[in-house]
C-alpha cells in the first residue's frame, strides 16, 4: 500500500488511510475500544495489532463497510455498519457491507480477553456504540478537511451528506470518492476534535433498516455455515459417547471404510489433559475436544448413513450412573437440610440482609413455595456445523461461531494461531449455543487427521464439513442448568413484604440468584442462600439471557404469589416495593452497560406497561380469561411485560395477546429489527413454558429431535405482540437477551389470573396442558 | 441407480441410492444450498419444496419416489420477484434467516391453492414449518401483504 501514513490518536486508537488499487482509499482504524477500556477498568495489555479496516472509499462514490461482528440473527451486520454509515454521512443505500474474518486486530471486548469479535451477553451494541460512531465520524472528518484544503476554504463552510462535500457559501460540491487522492497526503484528525452528529441529525441510526441479506435468504443463495462449499470439499460426521464424559474405546472400522462413499473412518481419542504452565507462562489456551468416531465420506448422508452400521464400543464413565430423578432427591435433601456449606469446586452465592428467621416469627402471614426449572437445550435451527482445510502446515476454517476463537482451530490441527485463516459465516441462530464451539474443535481435528491420512495414501488435502444431526445436537449441548428454588416470605398484617427466603438447589453458576436480584434492597430481610447438586455430570452453559432466563420465572412468580397473598394488584404491589428501597439509590450515571438495578427504570417500564395494556380493566376479561406481569432487569436492559392468556377447564392455552415496555437507554440502532428481536423472545419463552425439558436418564440425553422438543409453532404464536420502547437518558444497551426472560412469568401469572393455579414448575406438557 | 429430475425447469440425471433423501440431493449432489437441513425427521420444515405443486419435506422424500417436478426457493424466482419473496422484503421478516425458505416454500403452495389466505389458514399451512427465532407474526403479516397488497 503507498501513501501509508499512521497517526497514533490516543494511547490505544490508530488510523491509516491507503490508497486502494484502482483509486480510492481506505480508511482503516484500530480502536481497541479504548473508550471501553477506561469505563471498565484497564484492558489486558495489548497484543501487538494491526489496523484494521473499515471503510473502503470506491471511486463510484459507493462505499464499503465491514461488519466485525459475528452474525447469528440479531442483526449486528445492519447495526454496526449503520452507525459508521450515518456518522461518515453516507446514504445507507451507497454501502455494501463485507464480513470481516476474526483477527485480533478488531480488539477486545469485555469479558473475553482475547477477542473483539463476539455475539454474547447482549453486548456488541454497548460495546461499540461509541467506537463506531467514532470511526464513521473521523472518516467524515477527513472528508471535510479535504475539500476545504481542495477549495482553499475553511473547514466551518462545508457541510456533508450523501457521501458529497458541498461548499454552502457556492453550492461547490465534490464527492468523497474525488476527494480521497487529497484525504490520503491530509494529516488525519485528533479524535478530540471530531465532532460527532446531535442524535436528532441522525439519518440511519433509528431509522428501521432491513436485514443486509434478506435478499440472499429470500432468494436461497448460500448465506449459512452449512452452505460453505469449497472445492473438493468431503463430508463429516462425528459420533461421540452418548454419556457425557465417554470415551470411544474401538468400533468396526474396517466395515464402515467399505461402504458406500466412505472415504475415510477413524477414531479420535479425546484431547490430552491440559498441563499447567510454567510459573510466569501465560495459560495454555483452554481447547478440549470429546472422543468419538469420524466418518468421512462424499457425501454429508453416505457419511450419516455409515452411522446406522457402526458398532462403536464405549468406555461410559462415571456418569452413566447419573439421572434427573436422582437430581431431584438431592436437591429436596439439600433443602431439607438448607445446607450452605459450598461443596468441593463449588462456588457459594448467598446474600444475606437483616434477620430472615427472626422476621418470619413476627409475620402475619408467611407464604412458602417450591419452584422448578428444567435443563434446556438451545436447539437453534442451524445444526452444529463447521467447515475447516488442512493443507501444508497451515488450516482454512469457515466457522458459525458467536465467539470465535482462532485457538480453537490451532491447537487441535497442531499449529499455531498465525497458520489459522478464521472466516465467519452467518448462522442460523446461536442463542447462547454457539459461545460453545465445539464443532470448530472437532471439524480442526478432523480436517488434520484426513489430509494426513490422505498424504499417505498420496491424495491431495482436502477440505471436510463436519455436519451434527439434529440428534447430535440435542444430546451434545451445553444445557441451561435446571434449578430448585425454595422460597419462604412473610408479610406483615398489612401486607408488607418484610422477610424473604430463596434456598436454592443447583449446579454450575447460572441458575442461581444474581446477587443483586429483586427483591434485593427492597425488603429489610433478605436471605439467598445456593447448595450444589454434585455429582453433576452434564456440561451446562449460556442460553439466551443466562441466570434470569430460569431465575425470573421462580422470582416474579413467586412475587406475584405474596402480591395475591397480601390481597393487591401484583403490579402495584411490584411499583410499591421499588418505590421504597431500604436505602435511597445514589444518582444513576446516564452510563447504563453493566450498571446495577435502577428501580426508576423498572417503574418506568412496569407502568407503561400498565398503561399500554389496559391492566386497569382486567377485572373486565371473560372468565377463564387473565392478564399476568412480570418485569426483568436482564443483561443491562429493562423489560415489562403483560399477557393475556386464555385457558379452558381441559387445560388448553392460549396466548391471546402480549405488550411489552421495554428501556435499553437513548438509541434505538434499528427499530425493525429490534421489535423482531422482542417478539422472538417471547415466542421462545412459550417454548420455555410448554414444551422444553431435557432429561437425563443413565448419563445420557432422554430427548431425540425436535418430535421430543417442541418448538413453538405459528398456530400458537399471538396475533399481536406489542412493543414500546421508551427512550430514556441512558447510554444504549442490547436487545438480544432481556426480552425473553420476563415473558415465561407473565404468561405463568396471566394463567393463574386465569384460573387461580399457580405454575411452580415447568413446563407445562408435563401438567396437563396443551396449546389450543 | 440414475434418476432423472426436473428441477426448477431444469432437467437433471442424479446416480444416488434410491433412498438418499431429496434434500440431500439438491444439497449436497446438485449444489443447491437453498434447500435447508433442520431436523432429518420431517419435525420443523426447513427442507420445504415442491414436488408438483404440493409443499413436501425433502429430508422425507426418497429420491426414489419423486415423480413430478420440484420446485425450491431458488427456482421461487431468482430476482427476488415472487410476491411473496417481495413482502418478506418489505416486512423484513428474517432473523436468523434459516428457516425461511421453508417457510417461503410452505407460504406459495398455500398461496397457489388459497390466493386469499385467513389467518387460521395461515397457521394451519404454517405450523409444520419452526422458526426457532420466533418471526411468526412477520411471516403471517408478509403472506397477506403478498396476498393483498399492503395492508396499511
Ligand atoms: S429437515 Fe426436513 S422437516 Fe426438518
Ligand atoms: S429466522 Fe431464525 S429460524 Fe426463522
Amino acid at each position: 500500500m503507498k501513501n501509508m501514513k499512521t497517526k497514533q490518536l490516543d494511547r490505544r486508537s490508530f488510523i491509516k488511510v491507503s490508497a486502494l488499487a484502482g483509486g480510492g482509499m481506505l480508511i482503516a482504524f484500530y480502536t481497541d475500544n479504548g473508550l471501553l477500556a477506561q469505563q471498565r477498568g484497564p484492558a489486558p495489555a495489548p497484543t501487538p495489532i494491526n489496523p484494521n479496516t473499515y471503510i473502503k472509499v470506491h471511486p463510484d462514490n459507493t462505499f464499503t463497510i465491514v461488519a466485525k461482528n459475528p452474525e447469528t440473527g440479531q442483526g449486528i451486520r445492519n447495526s454496526l455498519p449503520m452507525i459508521i454509515a450515518d456518522e461518515f454521512d453516507v446514504d445507507w443505500k451507497q454501502v455494501k457491507i463485507e464480513q470481516a474474518d476474526r483477527d485480533d486486530k478488531y480488539g477486545r471486548d469485555m469479558g473475553a480477553p482475547t477477542v473483539g469479535q463476539i455475539e454474547g451477553g447482549s453486548t456488541a451494541t454497548p460495546q461499540n456504540y461509541q467506537p463506531m460512531r467514532n470511526v464513521g465520524a473521523t472518516a467524515r472528518a477527513m472528508m471535510v478537511a479535504a475539500a476545504a484544503k481542495q477549495w482553499n476554504v475553511p473547514a466551518s463552510d462545508v457541510t456533508t451528506g450523501s457521501g458529497i462535500v458541498t461548499h454552502t457559501p457556492t453550492r461547490r460540491t465534490a464527492t468523497y470518492a474525488s476527494l480521497a487522492q487529497t484525504a490520503l497526503t491530509m494529516p488525519v484528525p485528533e479524535l478530540s476534535s471530531v465532532k460527532l452528529k446531535d442524535p436528532k441529525d441522525f439519518k440511519i441510526i433509528g431509522k428501521p433498516t432491513p436485514g443486509v441479506d434478506n435478499f440472499a435468504i429470500v432468494t436461497g443463495k448460500p448465506s449459512f455455515s452449512i452452505d460453505v462449499n469449497p472445492p473438493g470439499m468431503l463430508h463429516a460426521v462425528y459420533e461421540k459417547c452418548p454419556v457425557f464424559g465417554g470415551k470411544a474405546v474401538s468400533a468396526n472400522l474396517d466395515e464402515i471404510k467399505k461402504l458406500p462413499g466412505v472415504r475415510h473412518a477413524f477414531i479420535v481419542a479425546a484431547s490430552p489433559d491440559p498441563t499447567p504452565a510454567p510459573a510466569g507462562a501465560p495459560p495454555a489456551p483452554n481447547v478440549r475436544w470429546a472422543s468419538g468416531v469420524a466418518i468421512v465420506a462424499d457425501n454429508w448422508w453416505l457419511a450419516n448413513n455409515a452411522r446406522k452400521s457402526l458398532k462403536p464400543v464405549w468406555d461410559e464413565g462415571p456418569v452413566a450412573s447419573q439421572s434427573s430423578a436422582g437430581y431431584l432427591a438431592q436437591a429436596k435433601q439439600l433443602s431439607s437440610t438448607q445446607a450452605s456449606q459450598t461443596p468441593a469446586g463449588g462456588t457459594p452465592r448467598s446474600a444475606k440482609e437483616g434477620d430472615a428467621e427472626a422476621a418470619f416469627k413476627t409475620a402475619a402471614k408467611i407464604v412458602e413455595a417450591e419452584y422448578a426449572f428444567p435443563l434446556l437445550s438451545h436447539a437453534p435451527l442451524e445444526p452444529q456445523n463447521s467447515t475447516a482445510h488442512y493443507k501444508d502446515g497451515k488450516l482454512e476454517i469457515w466457522s458459525p461461531s458467536q465467539i470465535p476463537q482462532i485457538a480453537n482451530a490451532a491447537v487441535p490441527a497442531g499449529i499455531q494461531n498465525s497458520d489459522v485463516t478464521f472466516h465467519m459465516v452467518r448462522a442460523g441462530g446461536g442463542f447462547g449455543r454457539r459461545l460453545v464451539s465445539e464443532y470448530d474443535i472437532e471439524v480442526s481435528k478432523i480436517a488434520r487427521l484426513v489430509t494426513d491420512e490422505r498424504a499417505k495414501q498420496g491424495l491431495p488435502s482436502a477440505p471436510v464439513k463436519l455436519l451434527w444431526t439434529r440428534e447430535d445436537d440435542i444430546h451434545h449441548d451445553n444445557y441451561r442448568p435446571a434449578g430448585f428454588h425454595y422460597f419462604k416470605a412473610g408479610l406483615d398484617a398489612s401486607g408488607k413484604l418484610i422477610a424473604f427466603r430463596d434456598y436454592v438447589a443447583s449446579h454450575g453458576t447460572t441458575s442461581v440468584i444474581p446477587a443483586n436480584e429483586f427483591p434485593r434492597g427492597f425488603v429489610a430481610n433478605f436471605w439467598v442462600s445456593e447448595g450444589q447438586i454434585t455429582p453433576y455430570g452434564i456440561p451446562t452453559g449460556a442460553l439466551r439471557a443466562p441466570s434470569t432466563n430460569g431465575v425470573s420465572f421462580v422470582m416474579q412468580s413467586f412475587i406475584d404469589e405474596i402480591a395475591v397473598e397480601a390481597g393487591k394488584d401484583p403490579l402495584q404491589y411490584r411499583l410499591d416495593l421499588l418505590a421504597n428501597p431500604l436505602v435511597p439509590a445514589p444518582p444513576a450515571s446516564p452510563n447504563s452497560f453493566g450498571a446495577p438495578f435502577n428501580a426508576q427504570r423498572a417503574i418506568g417500564v412496569l407502568e407503561a406497561v400498565r398503561d399500554m395494556s389496559g391492566w386497569k380493566n382486567r377485572d373486565k376479561l371473560p372468565k377463564g380469561t387473565g392478564l399476568g406481569t412480570a418485569f426483568q432487569f436482564a443483561h443491562s436492559g429493562y423489560v415489562a411485560y403483560v399477557v393475556e392468556a386464555a385457558v379452558t377447564a381441559d387445560k388448553k392455552l392460549k396466548v391471546n395477546k402480549a405488550w411489552a415496555a421495554i428501556d435499553i437507554g437513548s438509541q434505538i440502532v434499528n427499530p425493525s429489527e429490534a421489535a423482531n428481536l422482542v417478539q422472538g423472545g417471547f415466542i421462545e419463552a412459550m417454548s420455555h413454558m410448554m414444551a422444553w425439558e431435557i432429561t437425563i436418564d443413565r448419563g445420557r440425553v432422554v430427548q431425540n429431535n425436535f418430535s421430543q422438543y417442541q418448538p413453538t409453532r405459528m398456530s400458537q404464536a399471538p396475533p399481536s405482540i406489542e412493543v414500546k420502547f421508551l427512550k430514556t437518558d441512558f447510554t444504549p444497551t442490547g436487545l438480544g437477551e432481556p426480552s425473553l426472560p420476563p415473558a415465561v412469568p407473565a404468561i405463568s401469572n396471566a394463567i393463574f389470573a386465569a384460573t387461580g393455579i399457580r405454575i411452580r414448575s415447568l413446563p407445562l406438557g408435563n401438567q396437563g396442558y396443551r396449546w389450543t | 441407480m440414475a434418476y432423472k429430475l426436473t428441477v426448477n425447469g431444469k432437467s437433471q440425471t442424479v446416480d444416488v441410492p434410491g433412498e438418499m433423501p431429496l434434500l440431500w440431493v439438491l444439497r449436497d449432489v446438485l449444489n443447491m444450498k437453498g434447500t435447508k437441513f433442520g431436523c432429518g425427521i420431517g419435525a420443523c420444515g426447513a427442507c420445504t419444496v415442491h414436488v408438483g405443486n404440493k409443499a413436501v419435506r425433502a429430508c422425507q422424500t426418497p429420491v426414489s419416489t419423486v415423480n413430478a417436478d420440484v420446485k425450491t426457493i431458488e427456482g421461487l424466482s431468482t430476482d427476488g420477484s415472487h410476491p411473496l419473496q417481495k413482502a418478506w422484503l418489505e416486512v423484513d421478516v428474517p432473523q436468523c434467516g434459516y428457516c425461511q425458505a421453508g417457510q417461503l416454500m410452505s407460504a406459495a403452495a398455500l398461496l397457489a391453492s388459497k390466493p386469499k389466505p385467513t389467518d387460521s389458514d395461515i397457521d394451519a399451512a404454517m405450523s409444520g414449518n419452526v422458526c426457532r427465532c420466533g418471526t411468526y407474526l412477520r411471516i403471517r403479516e408478509a403472506i397477506h401483504v403478498a396476498a393483498n397488497g399492503r395492508k396499511s
